[in-house]
C-alpha cells in the first residue's frame, strides 16, 4: 500500500509516531498524480510548489509538536474555493485567468491547522450540473471506469480522493454536488447543515442553498475535515453561531435505540434495480445491527426537482450578473460599446449549461412571471421543509440511495438536461431544507460501479448521521476497495 | 409553448446575453421542456403557504462599525482586464 492510499486519520497516527514526514506523503500524491492524472483529469490546477512549501512547514511543527489532525495531510480544493494567489477558475472561461488576493475562510482554516494544498479540482462550470462535462478545462473521468461520468459538480474532488491524487478534498453542495460524485466515485462526502460552514470566499452559485464539504475514504476523515471546517465568521452573515461539537465523539460502534426514516418515495420509477438492492440490504445491515426503522413519508418530495430548477437558476442569474468583464475575468476582444462589450463578454465567457441557468432564472424573476414561479417555487420549499420537520420530530436520521443509478457513460445525458437533472433526485430536497447530508459507498453494481447510501439529519445534527454512518462503515467493506489504475 | 423565440430575446437581452439563430431555436425548445415539467408545481395547493427563502431562518446581522485590514487599491485592480491610474476602465458610455 503506498501512502497515498491510506486515510488521513493513518498517516496522522505515522507522523505522530515519526514513521513518516509529510513530505514522503506529499511526495506519494505528487507521483500517483504523475501516473494517473492523465486518464482522470481531476485538477483544473496542480500546486506541487506550494504543496511541498506547505510540507515542509508542517514538518517543522510536528517536529514543534504543533500538530493537528490534519497538518502534513495532502488536500485537493475545488476550484470555485478563494485561494489566495493560486487561480481560482469556477471551470469557466470567463474566470480563467483569476487569482484571489484573499483566502476563503475554510482555505485559512485548513492554512491553521497545518493542510497541504495539491492542486484545485475541476468541476462543472460555476458548479451547474451532475457529471463534471460542463467543464470548460474539459472533464474528469470516474477512476472505476474511464468511460464513465464521477458525478458532479464536484467530480474532480471526489475522483482526486479515489484517485489517491490527495487523501481528502473539500467540495461544494448546492443541490447534491458533494454526495452525488461521492456516490459515483465510491468514496465518503458530507452536505453540512447550511450555515455551518462560512460560505465567505466560495463562489456564489444560489446562496440560500450551497455549502462547503469533505470528500474523504472514510467517514472518521470526513468527521476529522469537517471538525476543521465549521465554525462561525462574521464574514457571512448566513453563517450560524452555534457551538460545533466533538463530531469524532459520534465515531462510536453501535447504532443501538436509533430509530432510522426510510421514506416510501425512495423506490420511485427511474430507481436503478442493482442502487435498490443495494439501499435494501443496507436498511437490512443497520437493523441487524441494532436500529430501528420506520417507514416515513416525504409527499412533496416529487416536487423538490421543480422547486429547485427555479430557486437555483434564480439566484444563480443575479449572482452571476456580477461577470460583466470590468471588474475581474474575461473580457471580450474588441471594439464595442458597454452594452455589446457586457454581451459579448458573457455570451463568450459562459458555457451552454451556464446560460441555460441564466435564462431560466431570469425568465423566472421577470415580470410577469415571478408569482407563478418563484414565489410558488418557494412556497412548495416551504412543504418540502415541513415534510422533514415532521419525520425527524420521530427519526434520527433517514437513508435513501444517493442517486438512482451508478455513474453513466460520458457524453450519454448532456444534450437532454432534464434528464441530467434527475440524478439529483434524492440529494435536492436536503438542500431545500437546509439539512446536512452524507454519502458513504453501500455497494457496487455487477459491472464494477460504486453504489451510494446517504443518510440525512435534522438542522445542525451531523452527530447523529456521523454515527449511522460509522456503524455501518464499521460492518461493511464498500470503503476500503480502491480501482485499479 | 411557454416560451416562444421573441421572449427568449427579450430574456437575453435581460440577462445580457446573444445566441446566433441556431442557439436561440435550441435554447427555446430545451427551456419550454424544462417548463414543461415545472408546470406540475401547479398540482400543489400553496393557499396560505408562507414561501421559503432561507432554509435556515435568520434575521439581519448587525457588527460594529470598525476600521479592519483590507486588501489595498492595487491588489483590488489586479484582476480587472482593462485599469488605469486606479480606476477601473470600461468602454465609453456617454456620447
Amino acid at each position: 500500500m503506498e501512502l497515498c492510499q491510506l486515510t488521513a486519520y493513518q498517516l496522522h497516527e505515522m507522523l505522530m509516531r515519526k514513521e513518516v514526514t509529510s513530505r514522503e506523503i506529499t511526495e506519494s500524491v505528487l507521483k500517483r498524480i504523475a501516473k494517473v492524472e492523465d486518464r482522470i483529469h481531476a485538477f483544473i490546477t496542480l500546486t506541487p510548489d506550494v504543496a511541498r512549501q506547505q510540507a515542509a512547514l508542517a514538518d517543522a511543527r510536528i517536529q514543534n509538536g504543533e500538530t493537528t489532525p490534519l497538518t502534513g495531510i495532502p488536500l485537493a480544493i475545488k476550484d470555485l474555493i478563494c485561494t489566495q494567489g493560486v487561480r481560482t477558475t469556477c471551470g469557466s472561461h470567463i474566470l480563467e485567468n483569476y487569482i484571489p488576493p484573499y483566502d476563503a475562510t475554510v482555505i485559512e482554516k485548513l492554512k491553521a491547522a497545518g493542510a497541504v494544498l495539491v492542486g484545485k479540482a475541476n468541476m462543472d462550470e460555476f458548479a451547474m450540473g451532475s457529471s463534471t462535462e460542463n467543464s470548460f478545462f474539459g472533464p474528469t473521468r470516474n477512476p472505476w471506469d474511464l468511460e464513465r461520468i464521477p458525478g458532479g459538480s464536484s467530480g474532480g474532488a471526489a475522483a482526486a480522493v479515489a484517485a489517491g491524487e490527495c487523501i481528502a478534498s473539500l467540495g461544494s453542495d448546492t443541490g447534491g454536488s458533494i454526495r452525488q460524485p461521492a456516490s459515483c466515485c465510491g468514496v465518503v462526502g458530507i452536505k453540512p447543515t447550511y450555515g455551518r460552514v462560512s460560505r465567505y470566499g466560495l463562489v456564489a452559485f444560489a446562496s440560500s442553498l450551497d455549502q462547503i464539504g469533505p470528500f474523504s475514504k472514510d467517514v472518521r476523515d470526513a468527521a476529522l475535515l469537517l471538525q476543521a471546517i465549521c465554525g462561525h465568521d462574521f464574514r457571512d452573515s448566513t453563517s450560524v453561531n452555534v457551538p460545533v461539537p466533538d463530531f469524532t465523539q459520534s465515531l462510536v460502534d453501535n447504532v443501538r435505540g436509533m430509530i432510522l426514516g426510510i421514506p416510501k418515495e425512495c423506490f420511485r420509477e427511474g430507481l436503478d434495480p442493482e442502487v435498490e438492492s443495494a439501499f435494501r440490504e443496507a436498511v437490512r445491515n443497520l437493523e441487524k445491527l441494532g436500529a430501528k426503522t420506520v417507514e416515513v413519508s416525504l409527499p412533496h418530495s416529487e416536487y423538490a426537482l421543480a422547486v429547485y430548477y427555479i430557486i437555483a437558476p434564480a439566484e444563480a442569474s443575479s449572482n452571476l450578473a456580477r461577470y460583466d468583464g470590468v471588474k475581474y475575468g474575461f473580457r471580450a476582444k474588441g471594439s464595442f460599446d458597454l452594452m455589446e462589450m457586457y454581451k459579448e463578454t458573457r455570451s463568450q465567457g459562459f458555457g451552454a449549461e451556464v446560460k441555460r441557468r441564466i435564462m431560466l432564472g431570469t425568465y423566472a424573476l421577470s415580470a410577469g412571471y415571478y408569482e407563478a414561479y418563484y414565489r410558488k417555487a418557494a412556497q412548495v420549499r416551504t412543504l418540502v421543509r415541513q415534510d422533514f420537520e415532521k419525520t425527524f420530530a420521530h427519526c434520527d436520521v433517514l437513508l435513501t440511495p444517493t442517486a438512482p443509478t451508478p455513474a453513466f457513460k460520458l457524453g450519454e445525458k448532456v444534450d437532454d438536461p432534464l434528464q441530467m437533472y434527475l440524478s439529483d433526485i434524492f440529494t435536492i430536497p436536503c438542500n431545500l431544507a437546509g439539512l446536512p447530508g452524507l454519502s458513504l459507498p453501500s455497494g457496487f453494481s455487477k459491472q464494477g460501479l460504486p453504489i451510494g447510501l446517504q443518510i440525512l439529519a435534522n438542522h445542525f445534527q451531523e452527530e447523529k448521521m456521523l454515527r449511522a454512518a460509522y456503524v455501518y462503515e464499521q460492518n461493511t467493506e464498500y470503503h476500503l476497495r480502491q480501482p485499479a489504475l | 409553448m411557454k416560451i416562444t423565440k421573441e421572449e427568449v430575446e427579450h430574456i437575453a437581452y435581460l440577462a445580457r446575453l446573444k445566441f446566433n439563430a441556431q442557439e436561440e431555436e435550441l435554447f427555446t425548445t430545451q427551456l419550454n421542456s424544462i417548463l414543461d415539467y415545472m408546470e406540475q408545481l401547479g398540482k400543489v395547493d400553496t393557499t396560505n403557504v408562507e414561501p421559503t427563502f432561507h432554509a435556515v431562518a435568520g434575521k439581519n446581522v448587525f457588527r460594529e462599525d470598525s476600521v479592519a485590514p483590507s486588501i489595498s487599491q492595487d491588489l483590488s485592480l489586479s484582476n480587472a482586464p482593462d485599469r488605469d491610474r486606479g480606476f477601473f476602465r470600461v468602454p465609453k458610455i456617454i456620447e
